[in-house]
């Protein structure tokens, strides 16, 4: 056995966009455990919820996260709205599946490109980025917003999108999954990302499930759990299945998040055919009075919202439990045994949003 | 397992346009419903202090006596809300963002409105 040595990883770190700190226990150059730290970017979003009404606070909540900000956004009026008894358009719930999967595209493009930064293929990494680019001029087009777009409201959204618009979204669509198509190839079988990724930090299905793992990195160990399949929004008259990987190892969250981009782009096509006609929002009337939970699947994963209404315009309060703070526990249960030039890897592989987590 | 598959991908960046705007000259072209930044008509303006009371970042305030409305643009968050609530429309988003700026008091911009008709 050797001497052990502790070596501290992160909050800032070349290849971590997020402040996560690891203090991590060394024996030589293999892992032997992992604490993590928390709390550097908590901004208390949370809280707000009693200084600003229940209007405003849907632009609020839709910043906690620069990546998934539709869907914190679409999971904070879903709660507010089934607290209410507010039943939105069909044209609004379909929209925000639609939104919804172009942010998963969106999520998964940006992850694989940091995924192919963080085990050095750069030229990867820029060419994922730029396939994004496009989906991003999409929400930019439809909202207004490339990043936060402010389009949810309780009782519905902001904006509509006509039918001229929705079809030649369409058209670009495709030429999206055109240019991922060779992208994904190089992810599935070339030598360098195989040599990489293939049996690093495995986690079996017991351990997945015990753990309360979410999202792709659950899915890649071989559970078919989604909360897509609740059928929230529109996706109760979509046709998917979620998408499930066997070996929980590196390549195997890949191979979902990949594969989830096709299955995104497919959704968001059965919703332009779907899609039907009419306004977008229904008038609210009245205050928040009992509370409500309710669970989405947001590209990293499952996330949970409560929300709590006294009668007044101000609630009570409100709690986002975000993927990424499931997912912590698996990544702390991956780490011990793999190589200290691992843990980058690693820690991406849970696609972690420390901002989402902190608030 | 396979050797060099972006092999392809590399060549038709190689050869094919830049996938960049030659920014300066080209500029970016934004679409009709970026959000740039919030705008007053004084014209219209009833200082109503809506937008003030609706704003989620405080970012406007309005002064009814003395017909001002001031806004800070690093406070606001372009959400449109103000924009929404306005019962006189007289508030818009314009295409283009705030320009950067090294000195935090240029971003607090003041609008006078036109002097009351008695």
């Amino acid at each position: 056995m050797g001497e052990r040595t502790i070596i501290p990883f992160g909050p800032q770190h070349p290849v971590l966009p997020e402040p996560l700190h690891l203090d991590l226990i060394l024996e030589d150059e293999k892992i032997v455990g992992a604490v993590p730290s928390i709390g550097f970017i908590h901004r208390g979003l949370e809280k707000l919820v009693e200084k600003r009404d229940f209007q405003e606070m849907a632009f609020v909540i839709e910043r906690i996260c620069g990546i998934c900000s539709f869907i914190h956004g679409q999971g904070y009026v879903q709660t507010i709205e089934a607290v209410m008894g507010v039943e939105i358009p069909e044209r609004a719930k379909y929209l925000r599946s639609f939104w919804g999967e172009l942010s998963r595209v969106h999520s998964h493009l940006l992850w694989l490109g940091l995924m192919a930064d963080a085990f050095g293929f750069e030229s990867l990494f820029m060419h994922c980025w730029r396939v994004r680019e496009k989906v991003l001029d999409i929400f930019e087009e439809t909202t207004g917003g490339r990043v936060i777009f402010s389009v949810c409201k309780v009782g519905g959204l902001w904006k509509n999108v006509d039918g001229d618009t929705l079809r030649r979204i369409g058209g670009v669509l495709k030429d999206v999954d055109k240019d991922i198509r060779p992208l994904a190839d190089v992810f599935m079988r070339d030598y360098t990302v195989q040599k990489r990724c293939v049996g690093l930090g495995v986690l079996t299905k017991e351990e997945a499930f015990q753990l309360g793992a979410v999202g792709p990195m659950l899915r890649a160990s071989g559970v078919a759990m989604d909360a897509r399949k609740l059928g929230y929004a529109a996706y109760g008259n979509l046709e998917f299945e979620p998408v499930t990987e066997n070996a929980g190892d590196c390549q195997a969250r890949i191979a979902v998040r990949v594969r989830e981009i096709y299955q995104a782009l497919d959704i968001m096509r059965q919703c332009i055919e779907k899609m039907p006609g009419g306004e977008v929002a229904t008038t609210v009337k009245g205050n928040p009075q009992g509370e409500y939970l309710s669970r989405l699947e947001q590209p990293r994963g499952e996330a949970v919202y409560y929300g709590k209404g006294n009668g007044t315009k101000y609630l009570d309060r409100f709690r986002v439990r975000t993927p990424t703070f499931a997912n912590l526990i698996p990544l702390l249960h991956i780490i011990p045994g793999c190589d200290l030039a691992d843990v980058p890897l690693l820690a991406l592989t849970i696609d972690p949003c420390i901002s989402c987590t902190e608030r | 397992m396979a050797f060099n598959v972006i092999g392809k991908t590399v060549m038709k960046s190689l050869f094919g346009k830049p996938a960049t705007a030659m920014y300066p000259v080209i500029k970016n072209d934004f679409y009709p419903l970026t959000r740039g930044a919030i705008e007053l008509d004084p014209a219209n303006c009833i200082f109503c202090n809506l937008c003030a009371k609706r704003c989620p970042t405080e970012a406007i305030e309005v002064s009814r006596p003395d017909r001002l409305w001031t806004i800070n643009r690093t406070r606001c968050i372009v959400c449109n809300f103000c924009v929404d609530v306005c019962p006189r429309d007289c508030l818009t988003t314009v295409r283009q963002y705030t320009a950067p700026m090294t000195d935090k008091s240029a971003a607090v911009i003041t609008v006078q409105g036109p002097a009351k008709e008695s």
